[in-house]
């Protein structure tokens, strides 16, 4: 099989997790507010979803939700990129 | 912070940004960090193919309801309170003899949410995206699922105007299964139409 949908990837059952890891569950849930909040229509993520995915399509799918959000808040003024680079923890808070 | 029994450990640099979005975001007021936690959970416990499931076991139980369903998806599957984000423009498409229908999304990754949760992994993958419009029957069999040389086989593309839903067949020998077990028959992969029942 060449098709790049490795074993792993293939459909097996109704019991996948719904997130990997929970910062894939948080960018999911900044993405939702975000536009209801501010009464934007959902294809305002999902266009930049759909570019960030289009410009590099083997990165990871939630890099590239994360990349989307990213231009999101700094193109709607929410946020500046150097107030993202001081705001981003170094490590994850001790259990 | 360290103890000798908790270590942090490091951040991947997509998770550290994640978070310092969402840290800008509270402290600018736009948002609050009970309610992204109220959407994770209701992601995690809400939606998902179970209720999907329950849309097509009525459909399959009372004509009257898989007419509207085959008419106004978005409408037909509110009655159960199913809505919201990526449930707004339902279609949903019925699997008959002579058709299989079968979703991708090619450009990104739409889903209808409400009634299938959030998408599979191989959903989102680009080779499933290319090859389901491309190949969908050579696909489909190496997904496990052989559809007959005579039936014709419908690929729905998801966009911004429909997020689609595939109506399976109902299995036979199913008559005497109430609404609720014919339910629990009802697979995710069988609503993207990449398994038949």
């Amino acid at each position: 099989m060449t098709t790049g949908l490795d074993d792993a990837s293939l459909p097996r059952d109704n019991g996948e997790l719904v997130f990997e890891a929970p910062w894939q569950g948080r960018a999911l849930a900044i993405a939702v507010a975000l536009v209801e909040k501010l009464g934007l229509p959902w294809d305002a993520f999902r266009h930049r979803l759909m570019a960030e995915i289009a410009k590099d399509p083997q990165r990871p799918y939630y890099e590239s939700w994360g990349a989307a959000l990213e231009s999101m808040v700094i193109d709607l003024e929410l946020a500046t990129s150097a107030s993202l680079d001081e705001a981003a923890p170094t490590e994850r808070a001790p259990l | 912070m360290t103890t000798d029994h908790h270590h942090p450990t490091e951040m991947a640099p997509i998770e550290a940004r994640v978070a310092a979005i969402e840290s800008v975001l509270v402290e600018n007021g736009v948002l609050d960090t009970d309610a992204l936690d109220q959407i994770v959970q209701h992601f995690e416990d809400n939606l998902g193919p179970m209720n999907g499931a329950k849309v097509v076991a009525r459909a399959w139980s009372d004509p009257d309801y898989k007419q509207r369903l085959l008419a106004d998806g978005t409408a037909a599957i509110a009655e159960f309170g199913f809505q919201g984000p990526e449930g707004e423009y339902m279609v949903v498409v019925e699997n008959t003899p002579q058709v299989h229908n079968l979703v991708v999304c090619t450009l990104c990754s739409c889903y209808p949410w409400p009634t299938l949760g959030l998408p599979p992994k191989w959903y989102k993958a680009p080779a499933y995206r290319s090859r389901a419009v491309r190949e969908p029957r050579k696909l489909l069999a190496e997904m496990g699922t052989d559809i007959p040389a005579d039936v014709e086989i419908r690929v729905w593309d998801s966009s911004a105007e429909a997020r689609y839903l595939v109506l399976p067949m109902r299995p036979d020998g199913t008559d005497d299964m109430s609404e609720e077990q014919l339910a629990g028959i009802v697979t995710r992969d069988s609503m993207i139409g990449v398994q038949r029942l």
